[in-house]
């Protein structure tokens, strides 16, 4: 890969850009465009008015930056703050919240506090039920819809039941984050697949909360770009299934 | 026990994300009731507490319950703010622990799940997950380090305590072995 100039400008500004997180000054956030995970960092910074760099990382040739960062899984999203790596979506969620309390993402009684966890547990759990359905076909589509199906019937009725607009009250939480990619990332994998999960009457409350929580100014402007997003996911999705 | 303090533990005596719980409870000196969940008759109280995932453990402090492991121990220590700590007061500590816990759960224990409830090409598979993380087959050559902490940790009195005996842990571990194996085989 031949490095033309503008590629040294990026080489250079990305190890100014290190050496002042280095120096403690700044965020730096390691992420993929298409991650819902990514995503989750983006909105929890902007809703606190953290002051960061982004340096879109290519999943299909990683930087040693990031292997260096994230031996243990080679992934993103990654929090680089002074100099320190912090992995894993959520893990950095709690690691901001405590060090920015402002607009806090979690609540502060001990036994909301654990409500919430629960929740982000869950939400973890099942997000692969959405990676499940682009990646497969056939039978094994078949049974990644049902998981699916099984998950958002159970935050309609057990996670949104009474809640207000969001699982976080008046205002956008953790919990509300961790559930993000249903909000925006599901309706591109419907799309591509044809698997409709959340249609006609079902899911009511999800429904209202998936259109509450785009409405967030700090989580509409930023967003993925859906066709983008569904020409991105349609080649990853006949890439795979014509290699397994 | 005063009412408004109480604490009740609803677990199972093999399950190792009940004894997790007991372990912490036992740390931090907090005064807490057991009761034993029949896992294949559950108690109504239990589908009350926990109607998302029905399981064990879930602790009940104040009337009010709390489910998921990991997420009571958090809870126990952001309630009993007292000494011994469960979790670093340090934030990127703190971050360091949230990691390293994830890294347990998914490659270690699930991984183990799926070697202990399969056989064959299954369990192969499962087997090479795990022999990253070397847990199970604990070679004292080969992974010097764990296997020196796994022992530190057995010695501990607490531990001692809490770890039911081989025999029956291993009898219990043999049914759902063969229960698992029955249920896939074709």
């Amino acid at each position: 890969k031949l490095l033309s100039p503008s590629h040294e400008l990026i080489r250079q500004s990305v190890h100014q850009l290190i050496a002042a997180s280095e120096n403690g000054n700044s965020e730096a956030l390691w992420g993929a465009w298409p991650s819902p995970f990514s995503y989750r960092v983006i909105w929890a910074l902007k809703l606190k008015g953290i002051p960061f760099e982004y340096i879109e990382e290519d999943l299909f040739n990683k930087s040693p930056q990031l292997l260096q960062y994230n031996p243990v899984y080679q992934k993103i999203p990654v929090l680089v703050h002074g100099g320190r790596p912090i992995c894993e979506s959520m893990v950095i969620l709690e690691y901001l919240d405590e060090k920015w309390p402002q607009q806090p993402l979690l609540p502060s009684d001990p036994y909301e506090r654990a409500e919430a966890r629960f929740w982000v547990k869950f939400a973890e759990d099942k997000v692969s039920c959405s990676g499940m359905i682009y990646q497969t076909e056939g039978e094994k589509l078949e049974k990644a819809r049902r998981d699916a199906l099984e998950m958002l019937t159970i935050l309609e009725e057990h996670g949104l039941n009474g809640k207000k607009k969001f699982f976080g009250g008046d205002n956008i939480n953790i919990v509300d984050i961790a559930f993000g990619w249903i909000a925006h990332w599901m309706g591109v994998i419907e799309e591509i697949t044809g698997v409709k999960l959340i249609e006609g009457n079902k899911f009511p409350l999800l429904k209202a909360w998936m259109h509450n929580f785009k409405e967030v100014s700090f989580i509409s402007e930023n967003l993925p770009n859906r066709e983008k997003m569904a020409a991105f996911f349609r080649a990853r999705r006949s890439m795979i299934l014509s290699s397994a | 026990m005063v009412e408004e303090n109480r604490v009740t533990l609803r677990g199972m005596w093999s399950s190792m994300y009940s004894k997790r719980v007991e372990l912490a409870l036992r740390v931090k000196g907090i005064e807490y009731e057991y009761m034993e969940e029949d896992l294949m008759n559950k108690s109504m109280l239990l589908l009350r507490y926990n109607p998302v995932h029905k399981k064990v453990p879930v602790l009940v402090h104040n009337g009010k319950p709390v489910a998921e492991s990991l997420v009571i121990l958090e809870y126990i220590d952001e309630t009993w703010k007292h000494n011994p700590r469960l979790l670093p007061e340090d934030p990127y500590e703190r971050a360091k622990v949230g990691f390293w816990a994830n890294f347990l759960h998914l490659q270690v224990f699930e991984a183990l799940a799926v070697v202990f409830t399969s056989e064959g090409e299954v369990q192969e598979r499962a087997i090479e997950q795990e022999e990253v993380f070397g847990v199970k087959f604990i070679d004292r050559d080969k992974y010097p380090i764990i296997s020196s902490w796994v022992m530190s940790l057995t010695e501990l009195p607490l531990v001692k305590e809490v770890i039911p005996p081989r025999e029956k842990l291993a009898g219990i571990f043999r049914f759902i072995r063969d229960k698992a194996l029955k249920s896939s085989a074709v």
